[in-house]
């Protein structure tokens, strides 16, 4: 069904960015131009998902040139869902940064930025057509470099300059995958792919374009062997932004692989499961061992994106509907509580100046209701009830079993435990252990906190609760496993 | 026609890919420039090469070249260049506070402990 409402998630975005360009000079105004554009966008995508459940898959294509021809963005409840903990959490992180980032970040196109990697982020999540999909993840990444940047330290310097050159490596590989994709079957539009890439199973180069492509989104969503890139990067930047990347940037490479795995190189392949179940147990062993090793509050978080990123693509490589249910879930509560986790770091640095383990300790004198906060926020990590990390390991350990896939099953327990014990670590030497020492900058603390809660509360509800999301990702994981439906739809939608 | 494209597409990826391994900050801008200029003569050879007149509606009724590949690399292209700039861009900056283009030099004080 064609709606116009599709297109919003990226036009508020964009507008604001625009707009936010202008008042570059006055940070007051433009920090209420921020966020009341991120709360319209916010309820756009509310709307949108309320849609999407009430009336099925959403199709917008432009200048009405029908699906095969023309770029279309479709929205079905994976899309819609991802738009909407998008909104919410960079609505969260907008607000605690507004009272973190110095003038010099403000001053500097920080508002604009934010609103155009936003854009980016919906546009990936919303498209239809490969080729696009390029697009938006360039518009992403390009911000994401301004960001990264941003304040002009030599270690972000250097940093930016890696993480901007094996960006262009994979964009690159992508748009060789893209070649290959034409080349073969004459079209880009994913719901026309689901009808013909299947022919290509024959020819071997099917398995190519795979490859391709599960090495690109592996790259854009740190998966073993291709994540080293990540916890040093992610180390550069203010940490409200290393908040805001850590919750969402993999998780867009992670989307695609959902979405291109389940479209098109599942069916009909008999290796890519199997590789993508190897890699997840790799992933989260790996990811959780490098935190371990650690003695940095950011860079263990850093390391923990890594690991959890593990668990969602369990959650795919199980591939039946409880797992793809639950590897959606798990996503959205990554996004929640990694952005909470690494906002109490930004928290914690602002008040003592320093995020190095050794160097911290008896935070939780200090400011008591951050280290509830933290104990909240890490629980959830390591999938302790009643938060919303247990119900999503729940679905997918259970999946597991039933799927006897137990080696998988087994690495990600000791993968809960390995972050758990982690967790402890930061909250033992970082919030126990001796004497406050003075807080250096305490103003604004208020709605920092408040930033955080709102992500904590969200993980407790999704937890306690977790029958209010449910529905939802079970209808997103049905509407995954039925491309053929999915293409037929997006095939047939026209302005009536 | 097509092996002889293929032929530069390998030359200009290899080169582009060893470029990308140096430690010279500019060698690895130049061998970006040479990887995205052989994917997108992929891209070209990925709609068929040969003879074919223009895809213009109601001239010539004979085989048309495909118009579609052309705006993909036309894409491409803009959006390479704006990445390249940006590139040199932070080389330069980072060039003038190490004071250095090696990038064994750019490990820096906060390396991983």
């Amino acid at each position: 069904m064609m709606n116009n409402l599709c297109v919003l998630p990226v036009v508020i975005p964009m507008a604001t960015g625009v707009l936010l360009m202008l008042t570059q000079a006055r940070p007051a105004l433009s920090r209420a131009i921020a966020i009341s554009g991120n709360i319209l966008s916010l309820g756009v995508a509310l709307a949108l998902v309320e849609t999407v459940r009430a009336d099925g898959i959403q199709v917008l294509a432009f200048g009405n040139w029908p699906a095969p021809f023309g770029i279309v963005f479709t929205v079905d409840m994976l899309s819609a869902l991802m738009v909407a903990v998008t909104m919410v959490v960079s609505t969260a992180t907008l607000l605690f940064a507004s009272v973190s980032l110095d003038d010099l970040h403000k001053k500097n196109f920080f508002y604009p930025l934010f609103q155009f990697l936003l854009m980016g982020v919906n546009g990936a999540f919303l498209t239809g057509d490969l080729f696009n999909l390029f697009v938006w993840f360039e518009v992403l990444l390009v911000s994401s470099y301004g960001l990264m940047a941003l304040g002009s330290q030599a270690y972000q310097l250097q940093e930016t300059f890696k993480y901007l050159v094996i960006n262009a490596l994979s964009s690159a590989l992508f748009l060789i995958g893209v070649a290959l994709i034409y080349g073969a079957t004459g079209t880009l539009n994913m719901a026309d792919l689901v009808f013909k890439f299947p022919a290509l199973a024959d020819s071997g180069m099917a398995g190519v374009i795979a490859v391709i492509f599960l090495v690109v989104f592996g790259i854009k969503g740190a998966l073993f062997p291709l994540y080293v890139w990540l916890p040093r990067a992610y180390y550069g930047p203010p940490t409200v932004i290393s908040g805001l990347f850590g919750g969402l940037l993999t998780k867009v490479g992670v989307y695609a692989l959902f979405r291109t795995v389940t479209l098109f190189f599942a069916p009909g392949s008999t290796f890519v499961l199997p590789l993508l179940s190897f890699v997840a147990g790799a992933t989260m062993l790996l990811g959780v061992l490098g935190a371990l090793s650690q003695w940095d509050f950011k860079r263990i978080l850093s390391y923990h994106i890594v690991s959890q990123i593990g668990y969602m693509i369990m959650g795919l490589a199980i591939y039946t509907p409880l797992a793809l249910a639950g590897g959606i879930f798990y996503i959205i509560h990554h996004i929640l509580v990694k952005t909470s986790l690494f906002l109490v770091a930004g928290a914690v640095e602002k008040r003592y100046g320093t995020t190095n383990l050794r160097a911290l300790g008896g935070a939780a004198d200090g400011s008591p209701l951050l280290a509830t906060l933290f104990m909240f926020a890490g629980l959830a990590l390591a999938g302790a009830p009643p938060l919303s990390g247990f119900v999503a390991k729940f679905m997918l350990l259970r999946s597991g079993l039933e799927a006897a896939n137990h080696l998988v099953v087994a690495v990600s327990l000791v993968v809960s435990f390995l972050t758990l014990y982690s967790m402890m670590k930061i909250y033992r030497y970082a919030f126990w252990r001796q004497e406050a020492e003075n807080a250096i900058v305490v103003q604004g603390e208020p709605v920092r906190t408040f930033a955080i809660a709102a992500l904590v509360t969200l993980s407790l509800v999704l937890g306690l609760g977790g029958a209010i999301l449910l529905p939802y990702v079970e209808i997103a994981a049905a509407q995954l496993l039925d491309p053929v439906a999915w293409g037929t739809v997006v095939l047939e939608a026209r302005v009536r | 026609m097509h092996l002889a494209v293929l032929t530069v597409v390998a030359v200009f990826i290899t080169c582009g890919v060893y470029l990308l391994l140096d430690r010279t900050l500019l060698r690895v801008v130049i061998g970006l420039g040479l990887l995205s200029n052989g994917v997108n003569l992929a891209l070209l050879a990925s709609g068929g090469l040969g003879p074919g007149a223009a895809p213009i509606l109601g001239h010539g009724s004979a085989a048309i070249v495909d118009p579609l590949p052309q705006a993909l690399i036309l894409t491409a292209i803009v959006i390479g260049f704006g990445v390249t700039a940006l590139l040199l861009t932070l080389a330069f900056a980072s060039y003038q506070s190490q004071l250095s283009d090696d990038l064994e030099d750019l490990h820096g004080r906060l390396d991983d402990e």
